[in-house]
């Protein structure tokens, strides 16, 4: 077993740094989904006025919604065949997971109700879309809380 | 149109397995089905039109009860560069689209074989097949309904005007001091209701025609599931040697034009610009969508094999270090 977790563990700051990076620009790309980028002068600043242009940040956010579907596909996959072993999560781990599950689910119904023949009832569009919203929201106040408080995701088994 | 159906029900499925990984136990709501059987066109005759605008006055006077009545003096907008629409003194205007005109009629001017013809068209919104402005609004309050209409809805609309801006046609037509948003942050978020052809859905609800096809003298438009519609309008294309606008513009419509003349020499004959849409040719707006989401089935699998990946070296080498360490 600790041959098993020497031989692991490579690349993890990496794939932190590459997670938050592209946590960032789900979001921007997401509040950018609502009218506002160009009102409040966001579009403005040098460099992002592609971001008033909702096709582009719809594009950006999808392309980032497949890598994030990935990532978490090879998170979770990771964390069962070998993380488990070296580490638990922690209870702020948790909770962050349900959040980012509503996220994710939310977003894959949204997805689904683009598609050229999916219709979904007005009630049910609504609810997706305010959803999916709030547990972003949610997940960015639990994250600012839990850098406070310097909660970690993982914590040893021997910790 | 095989290949078509396949990549559709390919997204469907692959999108369906990726969502039950992660919330199998959630059932789908019985509000969500393919609305592709239901959908009705409507067929818009150019030849038969005589631009007599009665079916824009119909459309007025049975749609009068939805237009906006704007509270006055609008809020003070925040930042200053927000500018109010307000079109409740100009509501009698009729050679364009307005928060109180929905359909109007345009006149194009063309020149055929040496000879200039006047077309006189009726406009609205096109009712697409998968409309840009319901996929993206923010909020749900734009919406494509099963049968094929496109609605927004006056009572949730902020009014931020995004479809106006991704529709390729710049149907919706913004009205301030108006909605929900004077309940919110007046100042700061939206700025009134858009509003534009909801094609009568609620007499077709009530089994009924919508006003501007029924009072249509010269029975220019007439209303249908859309196989058929479309069917009808290559016949008559094909009768007359025309052209068909509508069918396949942003990956499909749900209002079919036929002409005797091209459409690009219609385009090129109208008066274009705010309220006033063009008869351009458009691409399917939402076709990245489309490909992004067959990304979006693909990329878990990925995700997965990179991990089974990663297990099996880690394995290997650890297979090796215990081997190197006896």
């Amino acid at each position: 077993m600790t041959s098993m977790a020497q031989a692991s563990g490579v690349g993890t700051k990496w794939l932190k740094r590459f997670y938050v990076f592209l946590f960032a620009v789900m979001a921007f790309t997401g509040f950018g989904q609502m009218p506002i980028f160009k009102r409040y002068y966001i579009s403005d600043i040098p460099g992002l006025g592609w971001s008033a242009d909702f096709y582009k940040t719809h594009y950006i956010h999808y392309l980032g919604g497949a890598v994030l579907l990935g990532l978490l596909a090879y998170l979770i996959v990771d964390y069962l065949l070998t993380g488990r072993r070296r580490y638990c999560l922690t209870a702020s781990a948790w909770a962050r997971i349900v959040l980012l599950g509503g996220i994710v689910i939310t977003g894959i119904f949204r997805v689904l109700k683009n598609l050229p023949d999916v219709v979904f009832s007005p009630g049910f569009t609504m609810l997706i879309d305010i959803a999916h919203l709030g547990f972003m929201m949610a997940y960015l106040l639990a994250g600012l809380i839990f850098l406070i408080f310097k909660s970690r995701w993982t914590t040893g088994l021997d910790d | 149109m095989t290949r078509d159906i396949s990549r559709r029900t390919f997204l469907k499925g692959g999108l369906a397995a990726a969502g039950a990984l992660t919330a199998s136990s959630l059932p789908l709501p019985s509000s969500v089905k393919g609305a592709s059987d239901q959908e009705l066109a409507t067929l818009i005759d150019i030849r038969k039109c005589i631009g007599c605008e009665a079916c824009v006055e119909a459309c007025k006077e049975v749609n009068e009860s939805k237009f906006p009545e704007p509270e006055q003096p609008f809020p003070r907008m925040y930042p200053s560069r927000v500018k109010v629409s307000d079109w409740s003194d100009r509501r009698d205007e009729v050679d364009r689209l307005t928060p109180y005109n929905w359909l109007f009629i345009q006149e194009a001017t063309v020149t055929v074989n040496g000879r200039e013809e006047t077309y006189t068209i009726p406009r609205r919104c096109m009712h697409c097949q998968n409309p840009p402005c319901a996929d993206l609004c923010p909020w749900g309050a734009a919406r494509k309904l099963k049968n094929g209409i496109t609605r927004i809805d006056a009572d949730i609309c902020l009014g931020g005007a995004k479809c106006a801006k991704v529709c390729p046609w710049h149907i919706p037509q913004r009205q301030t001091g108006v909605g929900l948003y004077l309940d919110i942050f007046p100042g700061f978020a939206g700025n009134g209701v858009m509003y534009k052809c909801d094609r009568c859905y609620n007499r077709i609800a009530e089994g009924k025609l919508p006003a501007c096809i029924e009072v249509c003298p010269e029975h220019v438009q007439k209303i249908g599931p859309r196989d058929e519609i479309v069917k009808e309008a290559h016949a008559i294309a094909e009768e007359i040697n025309g052209y068909i606008y509508g069918e396949k513009e942003n990956g499909g419509t749900n209002t079919i034009y036929v002409s005797p003349v091209p459409f690009d020499l219609l385009n090129a004959g109208i008066e274009k610009g705010p309220g006033r849409p063009g008869l351009q040719p458009v691409a399917d707006s939402m076709a990245h969508a489309d490909n992004l989401a067959k990304a979006m089935v693909i990329a878990p699998m990925a995700g997965i094999a990179a991990a089974a990946g990663k297990f099996i070296a880690t394995a290997k080498k650890a297979t090796r270090l215990k081997e190197e360490n006896q």
